[in-house]
């Protein structure tokens, strides 16, 4: 019987390696040669706009890239938004069932990296001589490292290394009735500012005397409708030099120019001049139906800007006629002008097979060639992110031909683009840290909730703006992000909060028995001893 | 003695080998509305959802479904009040469209008409106990979103009772003014013809076939009746690809006579959430 219990005991002890929420995988090193004997399966998780060509353009990438590797198979998940993407990664990650290739967010990476060698860094493996960018093994014309747009390329690095390759660059832009503001006896600058818009449209709020507005005869009209309001919160701070995070991770949103841009914004909602996407609804909708002059939104939305979007949600006869224009987002220093650097980017993950990982990255780079680049950016308002499709005939020709249709050479499309390529180094990216996706939500939500607060008329003052840096603080736990805490060194930290009340109970309940095994081999032990010596 | 210590000491460590572990979770709050149709691109993160089934069958047992508590608004006064202003009402869940970091989106209606609850401050244990019929008091704040009427920022409590409302016909207000009023309540259409899409197909993954069926898309169909054509989802928050009704509409034909049970949903006009479709 004694033996048996020892038996179960040890059986226990040898079960307790097994014992652990997060597996661990060494890190990734490139194989010498790429295995051509071997298939391989590939997932590749990737969003998409809700745009038929660009789930096309993956599907024909994927048999171009297959036609050229007979030996790699990918097998493509399809998703509309980011979010779902990460909540799938994090919750695959303990399970090492994550995808071989990710479309994602440097944001995003920040926290899958909480797990040891979960992402591939890609600095080794860029600069390979035969497998790297354009390396002398790549069955495909990659571009080289310095066909790459630095900047972009710089967006991906966390810390000390690249996580991953950008895929996609967009920024925000004004698109603007230009109709309507001429109509209210303004001229559209070249360089907006906040103070024109604000001005602006403070004025589109007045009405004739059946309660229609002025400017469009209609009884809707937001003239400013901001569709990302973290954004909003994140250019102007930038604009103005203020803070908003610390590269390791130190919050700074809750300052004097937050909260006057706040006040600002609470007078404009105050008078009806504006609004947001989640309060009223797409701004793209709403300037279609000239109900709006002022939309902020991503270049990568601009088919669904103007008279002639080629994409729309409303009704075909509530479209109205009018001359649409399109600016970089209101500058407070137009002479320095300050606009976010967005867009997709790849990452990939690691896995104990580096064969299976050398093929991921084969794939991945085949999303920076030519042909994939220039296609996908001309389904929105994207710009490639190599030099090499920017300065591709191809690409140069598109460009060129803008107004031709109302489809693939979209007037309004090839504006948005056109405005990044000619501001790609005034953009900008924010540090990115474990939570900095909580802070970038954050920095938002100010804005939605001052806005509600206006519109529900509660009082929006001193002791309202305390209780909303309490309030936005606790939601997003930014109490517990920061370089105190541990999280802020970004890839290096490994850490990821607090232990569960669960967790720790078994790990203490663990750690008691241990105690108490110890206390009684000692106990045993020392009673020998004393036997022998009587 | 010192065999049962020994047997505890292993059962301890045993349990609490079978529970050892860490949950990861995903940092950051979600707020995005997250629209149930196609619109622009967006470069913000939208909610997850936890699948749900389809509504139970209608039951009106248990307590009178038109009483209500003290400083509760009825469904008139509810329809009646301006929007941004707090509105308290109880209602009866119907379905439950999905939850997302402690935020519930649910549909409810009372006998008299339906309130759509988005994103609700609601906790995955309190999110199950929801279960279709379940009475809850909420208190929250009457919006407009592309024309959907909703409370949001709401909070709730559960109370005693059920109520389950049966689908109430509604074919003939199709395309008529009088139709908003049902906007949100548990609706069927009889005798609809499905139409082609612009690929001639009976239905896509998205609004633009851009979706597919391992992605758990939205699906759309168009539907036509007296003249008219009108376009139906199914929301994959609300029925998943693995759920009746979706595979129905995935085997809908053109041409097909179908009866379309759902959620009067609204989306820059009617956009019915269909959870049930009946093959004529």
């Amino acid at each position: 019987m004694k033996k048996a219990f020892i038996a179960i005991l040890l059986l226990c002890i040898l079960l307790l390696p097994g014992c652990h929420g997060t597996r661990e995988r060494n890190e990734f090193t490139l194989p010498d040669e790429f295995d051509t004997s071997r298939d391989y399966e590939i997932t590749f998780w990737a969003k998409n706009d809700t745009n038929k060509t660009q789930t096309d353009i993956y599907a024909k990438a994927i048999e171009d890239f297959e036609a050229l590797y007979p030996n790699i198979h990918v097998t493509i998940r399809l998703y509309t938004d980011y979010g779902r993407i990460y909540n799938d990664v994090i919750t695959n990650i303990s399970t090492n069932t994550t995808p071989n290739v990710c479309i994602t967010y440097p944001d995003h990476i920040a926290t899958y990296l909480t797990g040891e060698n979960t992402v591939v860094p890609l600095d080794a493996v860029m600069d390979d001589k035969k497998y790297g960018l354009g390396g002398s093994e790549v069955n495909f014309d990659a571009p080289k490292r310095k066909e790459i747009v630095e900047k972009f390329l710089g967006e991906c690095r966390i810390g000390d290394h690249y996580y991953a390759l950008p895929y996609m660059r967009s920024t925000e832009a004004c698109y603007i009735n230009k109709t309507y503001v001429e109509a209210l006896g303004y001229t559209v600058p070249d360089e907006l500012t906040w103070d024109f818009v604000w001005e602006v449209s403070d004025a589109a709020t007045a009405k004739n005397a059946d309660g229609t507005y002025k400017v469009n005869g209609q009884n809707v009209m937001i003239p400013f409708i901001y569709k990302s309001t973290d954004n909003m919160m994140i250019q102007y701070l930038a604009q103005k030099n203020a803070g908003y995070t610390t590269a390791d991770g130190q919050i700074l949103i809750f300052n004097d120019t937050a909260f006057d841009f706040l006040y600002e914004i609470k007078s404009h909602v105050e008078k009806g001049a504006f609004s947001t996407f989640k309060i009223s609804s797409y701004p793209a909708n709403f300037l279609n139906a000239g109900q709006c002059i002022f939309a902020i939104d991503s270049t990568a939305g601009s088919t669904w800007m103007g008279s002639n979007a080629p994409l729309s949600d409303i009704a075909e006869d509530m479209f109205v006629d009018f001359e649409t224009v399109v600016r970089t987002i209101p500058q407070c220093d137009p002479s320095n002008p300050k606009m976010i650097s967005q867009g997709p980017s790849i990452c990939i993950f690691n896995k104990e097979d580096t064969q299976e990982v050398l093929a991921s990255w084969l794939f991945a780079q085949y999303m920076l060639t030519n042909e994939v680049q220039t296609a996908y950016a001309e389904t929105e308002g994207y710009v490639p992110v190599t030099t090499k499709a920017q300065e591709s005939p191809e690409y140069l020709d598109y460009l060129s031909r803008a107004g031709e249709d109302n489809k693939v050479y979209y007037d309004i499309k090839l504006l948005a683009t056109q405005l990044l390529l000619d501001n790609i180094e005034n953009t900008f990216v924010t540090p990115v840290f474990n939570g900095s996706a909580s802070v970038r939500d954050a920095a938002g939500q100010m804005i939605e909730n001052v806005a509600k607060s206006v519109r529900r008329k509660e009082t929006v003052d001193a002791a309202y703006m305390e209780k909303l840096e309490k309030d936005i603080s606790s939601l997003y736990r930014l109490d517990r992000l920061g370089p105190s805490s541990g999280e802020g060194e970004g890839a290096s930290s490994g850490a990821s909060g607090e232990l569960p009340a669960a967790s720790k109970a078994l790990l203490i309940t663990l750690c008691a028995v241990w105690i108490l095994l110890a206390g009684y081999g000692v106990y045993t032990v020392l009673g020998r001893l004393k036997k022998k010596k009587d | 003695m010192k065999k049962i210590i020994v047997m505890l000491l292993v059962l301890a460590m045993v349990l609490s080998l079978a529970a050892c572990g860490k949950k990861e979770e995903p940092s950051g709050g979600d707020n995005t509305a997250a629209p149930t149709t196609a619109g622009s691109t967006t470069e913000t993160s939208t909610p997850a959802p936890t699948a749900t089934d389809e509504p139970a069958k209608p039951d009106t047992t248990a307590d009178d479904p038109s009483k209500k508590g003290e400083g509760v608004m009825t469904y008139a006064e509810y329809a009646a009040a301006a929007l941004d202003t707090q509105v308290v009402v109880e209602t009866y869940v119907q379905a439950k469209q999905s939850w997302w970091e402690d935020k519930a989106t649910v549909y409810t209606q009372d006998e008299d008409g339906a309130y759509f609850l988005y994103s609700m401050a609601c906790s995955q244990e309190d999110f199950e106990k929801l279960v279709p019929g379940t009475k809850i008091k909420v208190t929250g704040y009457k919006s407009q979103w592309s024309g959907e009427v909703e409370i949001t920022d709401a909070t709730f409590e559960i109370e005693e009772g059920s109520f389950i409302a049966a689908p109430v016909d509604v074919t003939a207000e199709l395309g008529t003014d009088a139709l908003i009023e049902k906007q949100n309540q548990l609706v069927v259409f009889k005798d609809l013809t499905v139409e082609a899409q612009a690929d001639g197909s009976a239905f896509l993954y998205n609004w633009d076939g851009s979706g597919s069926h391992d992605s758990n898309s939205d699906l759309y169909f168009s539907v036509s009746v007296n003249g008219q054509t009108y376009t139906f989802t199914v929301e994959s928050y609300l029925t998943g690809n693995d759920t009746e009704v979706y595979k129905a509409v995935e085997s809908l034909k053109v041409g097909d006579k179908i009866d379309a049970e759902g959620f009067l949903y609204w989306y820059n006009g009617v956009n019915p959430h269909i959870t049930k479709i009946t093959n004529k």
